[in-house]
């Protein structure tokens, strides 16, 4: 019978570390608290000979003493557990990124290799890896118990997760936020492999081009090349480069042009305009899949590699 | 020797009054009483009601839960079962538990009034409560809801093909009963103490019901709200929290949470007040820090408003709002742990018995405390990530409302059964129910902690076969638990009729309420009682004299 999950990624002794503080200050507060109170309900219970005079207690005293140490000490324990929690939440510049699309009830992963799985996803031991989620339908929460990482997958809009693994292995990974009817069965495993046999797994399963290549491909059928191309009539805007770099908006105002921001641009009517630009854009809100929405923002992130020996671009615009 | 003076000689108690109870035996006196003692039982018979359905919900989970395949109901079902025992047990049960029973029943008697403030009002509040009750029930029987008690968007608002809208609108309904019972008892605590009964003089129920009030005027009107807009979303499609409508599923969280954290105290700081009232009287003892108790309940009333988003460290809601929420959650663990120290420092040098309701109080300091203390597992933003949305969360917070709470609310029912009934329980049996009621939910709850920790998500009807030994011993334990309501239930109906005497003042306490005779006649007083002296004036050497009231 196990007691405790066991420890297969690089913040899970971190994790274990606070929880085992917590334990021992728990069981400090416990011996604390119900040491007195077996001893006072046992010594002045009715009928026994005990000193009964009315105590002369320092109350306020008592009340600073008792009030002040459990806030220091919590404002100690704080400090610890948000010092990790950003750790947990900030995934690592040099993480590389997997796609992951929940919805009612199964787990869609795609690495940027093109390799695409369902409720099972492969990873290479060591590496930082970053999960991009989001849900087609309801929130769902992505959760690896061996790992300590748990993250809410939710609809419009992307969340990320990362985590380095640390033990080669197969772990459970189960949907922790309630979804509807098979919830429970929103269960998947996570591979973690030796770097090797991971290219190995990634070549023998990877059936075609990359996720870019697969967004380049969804450029043209959707019509976006017709506008940002090179060749095209419609005044809009180049999207070479502008992956990650503000963007200067109508108004004086600049964003990001991050995930969220691309898939803004593709799906809502009203978005903020690229200024100088006239909204002609249509929105393509019911023609792309959430896996569609991914792959194109693959591709407008590959379109701004400085180095571009993967230069997918089917048009030869470059 | 007596805290509180009447100003006649309390000899009328000896011809036995007619009592409110022998006023009138029709159903009709019944229904539409004012009396607040009459309208206290009232809600005791229909909150037990809603108990009895929502116990029997986890009963059969809890039977699911022995097999990790699951044969026993299908995960329809299951899913509709977690939901009618979340729903019945939180706003049917819990949150009218301790404050409209013994609330009603006792706060006009401990301030020395006649009534609430509002009598009509207070009738009503218990009508809207039922027409709730009978939305819920609708729901259940027509198919039920799927959705948790926790209603979460887009899948409520959206993807369920459940009755959502019909439990929501009980939840709604119910939720104008808990505000028009909050304002009545504010009113009353403010107009009607009796001559003498100054603000710190007032018996500490009185403050934790107070507190508790000024949350549930505050509070419930944004879970009010909340519902209200989900079922537009969901009947007109009027884009609010789905995405694919233009809307922002998380909000539905912050306005969910900004009302159901404030009603975590609703269900805690009424049980708190019925131990502060325990104790003093079984320990002989004035309570220890007055002061500190009657002011950490204020605090957690107010500081229990800013906490909301500890629910949500995981929900993609800003790193930076979630520090906040930590510290504030950590910081509004300080007043409970207060409480805990002064009620054990009230103990000290006093005459310690061990009646029921001792029993039910030494079971909540326990019970309570290992809930408070996991829950700063669950404030502390590291630990929380993995912890979340799993069984240590179950087993956290049935710590608290069960450890907590019904251990508080069972307490009380047996300290005040002498005055609502004017008959003593069997007290062999309720320290028997008291001792297998603490050890059967230890061994449901406990194994929780673990299975939590092992990474069993909450809300699921199969599991991987690993987690088995400890879902067996939680079904054990609640197996024990059952039994440990079962027999409170059969001893309480024999003492009716059985049970001896109480006489006004069996426990010899020092509060108003019990210097008038049991059960009390239906204007509570003869005559209008004057105070004089501070509560809990109580003094371990009496028993060599005991008290003549
Ligand atoms: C009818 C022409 C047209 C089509 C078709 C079109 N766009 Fe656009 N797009 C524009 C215009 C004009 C703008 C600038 C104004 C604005 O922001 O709305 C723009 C802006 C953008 C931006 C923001 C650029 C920046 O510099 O911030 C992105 C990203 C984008 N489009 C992607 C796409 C994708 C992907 C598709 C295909 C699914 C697509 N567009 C199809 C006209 C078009
Ligand atoms: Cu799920
Ligand atoms: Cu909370």
């Amino acid at each position: 019978m196990r007691l405790f999950p066991s420890e297969a990624s690089s913040v899970a002794p971190e994790v274990d570390h606070l929880v085992l503080f917590l334990i021992g200050l728990s069981l400090i507060f416990i011996v604390l608290i119900f040491l007195p109170l077996v001893y006072f309900a046992f010594k002045y219970r009715r009928g026994t000979k005990a000193d009964r005079t009315p105590p002369r207690l320092a109350q306020w005293k008592l009340e600073v003493t008792w009030s002040i140490i459990p806030l220091l000490l919590m404002m100690g324990v704080f400090a610890w557990g948000a010092s990790l929690y950003f750790h947990i939440e900030r995934p690592p510049a040099d993480a590389f990124e997997i796609n992951v699309v929940g919805k009612q009830w199964m787990w869609k992963v795609e690495h940027q290799e093109g390799v695409r799985e369902i409720n099972a996803i492969h990873v290479p031991v060591g590496r930082s890896v970053k999960l991009v989620m989001t849900s087609q339908d309801v929130i769902h929460s992505f959760f690896i118990p061996d790992f300590r990482i748990k993250q809410d997958v939710v609809p419009g809009k992307y969340t990320t997760e990362w985590f380095n693994a640390a033990k080669p292995g197969s772990y459970y990974l189960f949907c922790s936020q309630f979804c509807g009817t098979d919830h429970a069965k929103m269960i998947g495993r996570i591979t973690v492999m030796e770097p090797p046999a991971y290219e190995s797994w990634l070549a023998s399963n990877s059936s075609g081009g990359t996720l870019a290549v697969a967004g380049a491909k969804l450029f043209t059928e959707l019509g976006c090349s017709g506008c940002h191309g090179a060749n095209s009539k419609v005044r809009a805007p180049k999207l070479e480069g502008i992956y990650g770099k503000p963007v200067p908006l109508e108004g004086s105002v600049f964003q990001i042009a991050d995930d969220k921001y691309i898939r803004d641009c593709i799906l809502q009517e009203n978005h903020l305009h690229v200024a100088g630009f006239q909204p002609l854009m249509p929105t393509f809100k019911g023609h792309a899949s959430e896996e569609e929405l991914m792959e194109l923002i693959a591709y407008i992130k590959s379109l701004g590699r400085t180095n571009p020996e993967e230069d997918v671009n089917l048009e030869g615009t470059k | 020797m007596n805290a509180i003076e009447l100003e006649p000689s309390p000899a009328l108690q000896e011809e036995e009054p007619g009592n409110y109870l022998s006023e009138s035996h029709t159903v009709a006196s019944w229904l539409l009483t004012t009396d607040h003692k009459r309208i206290g039982i009232l809600y005791l018979y229909s909150i037990l009601f809603f108990f009895i359905i929502a116990s029997f919900a986890a009963a059969t989970m809890r039977l699911e839960l022995l097999n990790p395949q699951g044969s026993l109901v299908l995960s329809e079902t299951y899913n509709k079962l977690f939901t009618i025992h979340g729903v019945l047990m939180v706003w049917f049960f819990l949150i009218p538990s301790i404050p409209a029973v013994l609330g009603n029943f006792t706060i006009p008697m401990m301030i020395g009034a006649r009534d609430v403030a509002f009598p009509r009002l207070n009738l009503l509040s218990w009508y809207i409560f039922i027409g709730g009750g009978l939305f819920a029930l609708y729901s259940i029987v027509s198919g039920g809801v799927d959705t948790g008690w926790t209603f979460y968007t887009p899948f409520s608002s959206t993807y369920s093909n459940t009755h959502v809208i019909a439990m929501a609108a009980g939840v709604f309904v119910a939720g104008f009963s808990t505000i028009i019972t909050g304002l009545n008892f504010m009113v009353t605590i403010h107009k009607m103490r009796a001559p003498g009964l100054t603000w710190f003089r007032l018996p500490l129920f009185i403050w934790s019901l107070y507190s508790t009030s000024l949350i549930m005027v505050l509070a419930t009107p944004v879970l009010a709200i909340t519902l209200a807009l989900l079922s537009l979303e969901r009947f007109w499609g009027i884009g609010i929290f789905d995405p694919k409508l233009g809307g922002d599923p998380v909000l539905f969280q912050h306005l969910f949470w900004f009302y159901s954290h404030p009603a975590v105290y609703i269900m805690i700081l009424p049980g708190m007040g019925v131990i502060s009232e325990i104790i003093p009287c079984f320990a002989r003892k004035r309570i220890f820090g007055y002061y500190f108790v009657a002011f950490s309940s204020v605090a957690i009333a107010v500081l229990g408003f800013l906490v909301w988003g500890h629910h949500m460290f995981v929900s993609s809601q800003s790193v930076y709002a979630g520090l906040i929420f930590s510290l504030l959650s950590f910081i509004v663990s300080v007043p409970s742990a207060i409480k805990v120290f002064n009620w054990t420092a009230t103990l000290y040098k006093g005459s310690i018995s061990f009646e029921t309701p001792m029993l039910y109080a030494f079971g909540f300091i326990g019970l309570f405390t290992i809930g408070g203390l996991t829950g700063l597992f669950l404030a502390s933003l590291g630990a929380d990530v993995h912890l979340h949305d799993t069984y240590f969360v179950i087993a956290h917070f049935h710590y608290i409302m069960v450890g907590g709470m019904v251990m508080a609310f069972m307490g009380g029912l047996h300290y005040w059964w002498p005055k609502i009934t004017g008959r003593m329980y069997p007290e062999f049996m309720g320290k028997i129910a008291a001792l297998v009621t603490f050890i059967g939910f230890n061994l449901t709850f406990f194994p929780q902690f673990l299975l939590g920790y092992l990474g069993m998500p909450r809300r699921y009807h199969t599991y991987p076969p690993e987690f088995q030994i400890f879902h067996i011993l939680s079904t054990a334990g609640a197996s024990i638990l059952g039994v440990g309501y079962l027999l409170p239930l059969i001893y309480f109906i024999y003492s009716l009729r059985y049970g001896k005497k109480a006489g006004p003042n069996p426990w010899r306490a020092t509060g108003l309420e019990w210097q008038t005779s049991s059960p009390p006649p239906k204007d509570n007083f003869l005559r209008t009682p004057v105070v004089k002296r501070a509560p809990y004036d109580y003094s371990p050497f009496e028993e060599e004299h005991p008290q003549n009231v």
